[in-house]
């Protein structure tokens, strides 16, 4: 799932100042989970903003331009009577909105990462989206995420008890677990395997994807 | 994965004495935030008769200082000692590390430390994106491809030859141990020809990590930390990361501070790291397999005689 956090009301109303009327738009999807764009959220916001919002709508996935198009074609007059677009989705759905409406929208989330979801409002940090999985080799945990370096053949001497120097040693040193795990699975071959430098030109080259 | 280490020619004098089955010992050299380097240069001076080279610190704990190739370079024109050019990879890509090493070849640097670098939120300008495209170990492979294949780790070709000798780090501190030990076993595969400790205190640990990290036939340079005040003995014990002053040296150090003559205070700081270390290298020199001793005195040259005079 995406994780998203909502910015504070003051981010938010700087942002929105130099807008008049605004639509507000939220996700159904991931920040419907988050608790940062569902329904509660974007009717809270509306309320807070009282008379500038023009109206109102829940997206299933703002990210799919497709379900843009279906659940706010109905709202048409009142995003085209907006100044601006205020939407509660990741930055995918926001640009998004952008491309469907053509007007000008605003993030009311930061976009922190994929994660994991233990449970609601607990979310961990584990995926990149690097475009070059190498989680068969290194025991199901993401080096590249949740190694603070991104090291691929660590640990760096920044370890204590298996905890990370960034961070005050609160988090977990990524490549202690991944030791951990694969000496469990009877795997240290994997550990000792040197990998080389990534080819970044892979992800730089492929911001789309046509299948 | 190709193995090179005990391939590749001495090209350092610092090499070529670890191979002579010399005890070699090293210093260390700090530059600041600073725009002259006179301090390193007195410094340098001040040790150059007791070690064979000295290391030449690159951001250390990420603070943002001079860069290290040009004081590396400048020690030794000027001065005639050694230095070993300390390069993270926190701050550099794949081109810039490239760059820096055609540079060093070129300065006549002999000795390159590669290491990953402390994270960019520990430093002081927190805020700053750590690079780190390639690790410590990738680093090691693509000094490995300049130095003997003559190609940058793409594959293109050097004009020119980089005759350079590798050192890694090693955390013998490191809890647990054996991650710490089969990543060394990784870096040295790819062609190490020396690694140099973080900061020992404790000489069993010491002995633990040396007798695990034999089987790589990589020489090892144990690294000592002489405390020059109580005040660089508390900040080293909380903020460095896996290293604690045991707790007598500490309060050792904490008693010879409270002498209010400043004259007496040093020399009673002496007498303290003295009673501590003197027995430490002498210990590591006669019951080891250690090719040495790194001793990271920054700016308290004065303790090189009395510690080091008998190796």
């Amino acid at each position: 799932m995406i994780i998203t956090e909502q910015k504070s009301m003051d981010e938010i109303q700087e942002m929105i100042s130099p807008h008049g009327k605004l639509f507000i738009v939220g996700c159904g999807t991931c920040s419907t989970s988050c608790q940062t764009g569902g329904e509660d959220e974007v009717k809270e916001m509306t309320e807070r903003l009282g008379d500038r919002v023009a109206g109102w709508a829940m997206v299933e996935d703002p990210c799919d331009l497709r379900l843009d198009r279906r659940d706010l074609k109905e709202h048409r007059e009142q995003i085209a009577e907006s100044d601006a677009i205020l939407v509660m989705a990741c930055g995918a759905g926001v640009q998004t909105v952008g491309t469907y409406s053509g007007k000008i929208v605003l993030p009311a989330l930061n976009t922190l990462f994929i994660g994991e979801t233990e449970r609601l409002g607990r979310f961990h940090d584990m995926c990149k989206a690097c475009g070059d999985c190498i989680l068969d080799e290194t025991g199901g945990i993401c080096p590249l995420t949740r190694c603070a370096k991104g090291l691929l053949n660590g640990p760096c001497g920044g370890q204590v008890k298996g905890k990370c120097e960034v961070g005050d040693y609160e988090n977990e040193c990524a490549w202690i677990q991944i030791y951990d795990r694969l000496k469990e699975q009877d795997r240290l071959d994997l550990f000792t395997k040197f990998r080389p430098p990534r080819d970044f030109s892979k992800k730089t080259l492929k911001i789309h994807h046509v299948f | 994965m190709v193995k090179m280490a005990d391939k590749r020619p001495a090209y350092s004098q610092l090499v070529k004495d670890i191979r002579a089955g010399k005890f070699v010992l090293t210093g260390e050299l700090e530059p600041e935030k600073v725009t002259g380097i006179e301090e390193i240069l007195v410094s340098a001076r001040a040790m150059k008769p007791y070690v064979v080279a000295a290391n030449v610190t690159d951001n250390p704990l990420a603070y943002a200082y001079m860069n290290s190739l040009v004081p590396s370079w400048a020690v030794q024109e000027e001065v005639g000692l050694e230095t070993v050019y300390q390069m993270t990879v926190r701050d550099r890509n794949r081109l810039a590390l490239t760059s820096d090493v055609l540079a060093a070849a070129y300065l006549g640097i002999k000795n390159i430390l590669a290491i990953s670098g402390d994270h960019t939120v520990l430093g002081d300008n927190k805020g700053a994106a750590s690079v780190y495209d390639v690790d410590s170990a990738q680093f090691v492979y693509l000094l490995h491809k300049m130095i003997d294949e003559g190609v940058d780790v793409a594959g293109n070709e050097i004009h020119g030859k980089v005759e350079i000798n590798v050192g890694i780090a090693g955390n013998p501190n490191a809890d647990p141990l054996m991650p710490e030990v089969l990543k060394i076993g990784r870096k040295t595969k790819l062609g190490a020809d020396f690694i140099q400790t973080q900061t020992m205190f404790d000489i069993d640990k010491t002995k633990e990590f040396l007798k695990e990290v034999e089987k790589y036939k990589c020489p090892v340079l144990v690294g000592v930390f002489p405390l020059k005040s109580y005040g660089i003995a508390d900040f080293f014990d909380r903020f460095i990361p896996g290293v604690s002053v045991p707790p007598e040296l500490l309060a050792n150090m904490k008693k010879a501070k409270e002498e209010p003559d400043k004259e007496k205070r040093s020399q009673l700081y002496d007498e303290v790291n003295l009673e501590f270390f003197r027995p430490f290298i002498k210990e590591i020199h006669k019951t080891t397999s250690a090719a040495g001793i790194h001793v990271m005195a920054v700016l308290y040259e004065r303790i090189f005689e009395p510690l080091l005079e008998a190796f």
